[in-house]
């Protein structure tokens, strides 16, 4: 099963003087238990697509399938299909409300009418998942905690709701470098131990390329591009024409091979490179010293 | 005498109340005229809290922050202090406050009651700095991130800004974005000598700078240039922050057995470092 966009389009504002055509006709397939990241320039209608996966906005053309179900229906079945995706938007501190952490994480849970006690067992489940002490933090206000603290609330809320798809609008925005791992390490282990499916928009080409199966570039309300990272990256024309930039590893790679050195140029990550360069330098001590470089 | 200098600031949060909190303790640097430093820290060391004392919008609990020789405690000076060091937030959307690019810029000065042909210069001049010339009579909406924060660096510089202080600039913005900005206020320190305060979670960007702060838990922990600070590794990822890329390929290529200088803080230095290896 997947969730299948097929062929949306989506008109802002439409007959008035401010219409502007957001996504045009997108299709694209999320497969099931794999991480699907979706990258592009500010305003390329990255956070619109999302926004259609669980039918908070309906598309102005074409349909939203998840598990084959058009969640733009008014029955159980299409309500069911809207609730499998969970969605954590961009600076989810923001929309923290409730008087403690507890409450805020209970909310969704809740709403979806599980028993108390269920409910409790997702609190715990989730505040596990972000790395919160539930004794410590439960009934503590949200808005005192620090930035770092209130974003793992506001993403604890969601996994709580256990979507079998989970979309992530630049979850690490803002966050400083530990935050950023560890945050993508947890996102990762619960993809490995719930088995779920995992959205990610991300302007982190080095995250893209250790995290993600699968990529869609968006660039002007079209998909650009779409594939494996290593195959995206390659085309780094295209690339650069999304606003984008290939992972910075990338670059000192491309950079050693313009200067000589032998080294194969679709290297992407921190461990690639380094067998790739400690490779490369063995070879040139075996030909006898550096000629050209 | 340093452009900005701070001895011994203190600032507590919530002062006096059950929840009051200490977010710098005793913190003493000087910001020379022309510098380009960066502040490094985790969320919640004290970054953010640390650089609005630079513009006086918060006032020491303790100790005093000069900026060109005048307490920001001095109410007198409030305004002088402000035109001298002009502040870029982390997000675009939160300080743009007029319909018209050129408007957002002339705002300042013209709430300070200068001649609207003063005026007009300083948005020509200010407009060409960010290089946004064209975009002098847009909508500020329909600007991307990097465009909107380089119409709030321009509105700096219509005060005739000396220092510019951003306190995560590009946190928010795309690759391309991040580049502008970054390049546009490398180019006015580099240009017209404006003093740059960058704080930041990219360590990219620290590479750029002079001079590399690291605070953590209200404190200066250290203090250097970037080659000193990006040398111990291990230290920065005790306290949470990184090193650039290059650092890091640098450090394990050497942990393989190449003979490499620790110091390598970019693309280029790498570059030739390994070209030397025989």
């Amino acid at each position: 099963m997947s969730i299948e966009v097929k062929k949306i389009s989506y008109i802002y504002m439409p007959k008035s003087p401010y219409e502007r055509l957001a996504l045009d006709d997108v299709a694209i397939t999320i497969p099931e238990g794999k991480i699907t990241a979706i990258a592009g320039h500010t305003g390329s209608g990255k956070s619109t697509l999302i926004q259609h996966l669980n039918g908070l906005i309906s598309p102005s053309q074409g349909c939203v399938l998840v598990d084959g179900v058009d969640i733009s229906g008014k029955g159980k079945e299409a309500r069911e299909a809207r609730r499998s995706v969970g969605m954590v938007f961009q600076y989810p501190e923001h929309q923290l409300f409730e008087e403690t952490v507890e409450q805020d994480i209970a909310f969704g849970p809740k709403n979806y009418g599980l028993t108390s006690e269920e409910v409790q067992e997702r609190v715990r489940f989730a505040m596990d998942f972000v790395q919160l002490d539930y004794e410590e933090y439960s009934q503590r206000s949200p808005f005192q905690l620090s930035g770092g603290q209130m974003r793992r609330v506001a993403i604890a809320g969601v996994v709580a709701l256990r979507p079998k798809y989970l979309v992530l609008d630049e979850p690490t925005a803002g966050l400083d470098p530990k935050g950023r791992e560890e945050l993508m390490q947890r996102i990762l282990k619960l993809h490995r131990q719930e088995k779920n499916t995992i959205v990610l928009v991300s302007h982190s080409m080095d995250d893209i390329a250790r995290f993600a199966d699968n990529v869609v570039i968006m660039n002007r309300g079209r998909v650009l591009m779409e594939g494996t990272p290593r195959e995206v990256f390659v085309r780094e024309d295209f690339i650069r024409q999304a606003g984008l930039e290939v992972p910075q590893i990338t670059n000192i790679v491309k950079a050693l091979k313009s200067g000589g050195m032998d080294i194969p140029s679709d290297i992407y990550t921190m461990d690639e490179a380094v067998e790739a360069i400690v490779r490369a330098m063995r070879g040139k001590n075996r030909a006898g010293g550096a000629e050209r470089c | 005498m340093a452009f900005i200098e701070c001895m011994g600031l203190c600032h507590d949060y919530n002062a006096g109340m059950e929840n009051e909190y200490r977010a710098l303790d005793n913190v003493s640097l000087m910001v020379e005229k022309g510098e380009f430093v960066t502040i490094l820290g985790t969320n919640g060391s004290g970054k953010s809290t640390l650089a609005k004392h630079f513009n006086a919008l918060l006032q020491p609990t303790r100790g005093r922050c000069l900026v060109d020789g005048m307490d920001t405690a001095d109410e007198a000076r409030l305004w002088d202090i402000r035109s001298r060091v002009g502040m870029v937030f982390q997000n675009p959307d939160n300080q743009i406050i007029a319909a018209i690019v050129e408007d957002d810029i002339g705002f300042g000065p013209e709430n300070i009651g200068m001649e609207p042909h003063e005026i007009r210069r300083r948005v020509t001049a200010a407009l060409k700095a960010v290089n946004m010339e064209e975009f002098r009579h847009f909508a500020p909406h329909l600007l991307s991130g990097g465009q909107k924060q380089r119409v709030a660096i321009a509105g700096a510089l219509a005060m005739n800004t000396e220092c510019l202080v951003l306190d995560e600039p590009t946190a928010m913005l795309d690759p391309a974005g991040r580049r502008e900005v970054i390049d546009t206020v490398c180019r006015l320190n580099r240009e017209q000598g404006i003093t740059v305060i960058n704080i930041t979670h990219f360590m990219e960007e620290a590479a750029l700078s002079d001079r590399v702060i690291v605070m953590n838990r209200g404190s200066i922990m250290k203090e250097g240039s970037p080659e000193e600070i990006f040398q111990d590794i291990d230290g920065m990822r005790q306290l949470g922050l990184d090193v650039p890329v290059a650092t890091e390929l640098a450090y394990k290529l050497s942990r393989k057995g190449l003979q490499l200088d620790r110091a390598i803080i970019n693309q280029e230095a790498l570059v030739e470092a390994l070209c030397r290896l025989k």
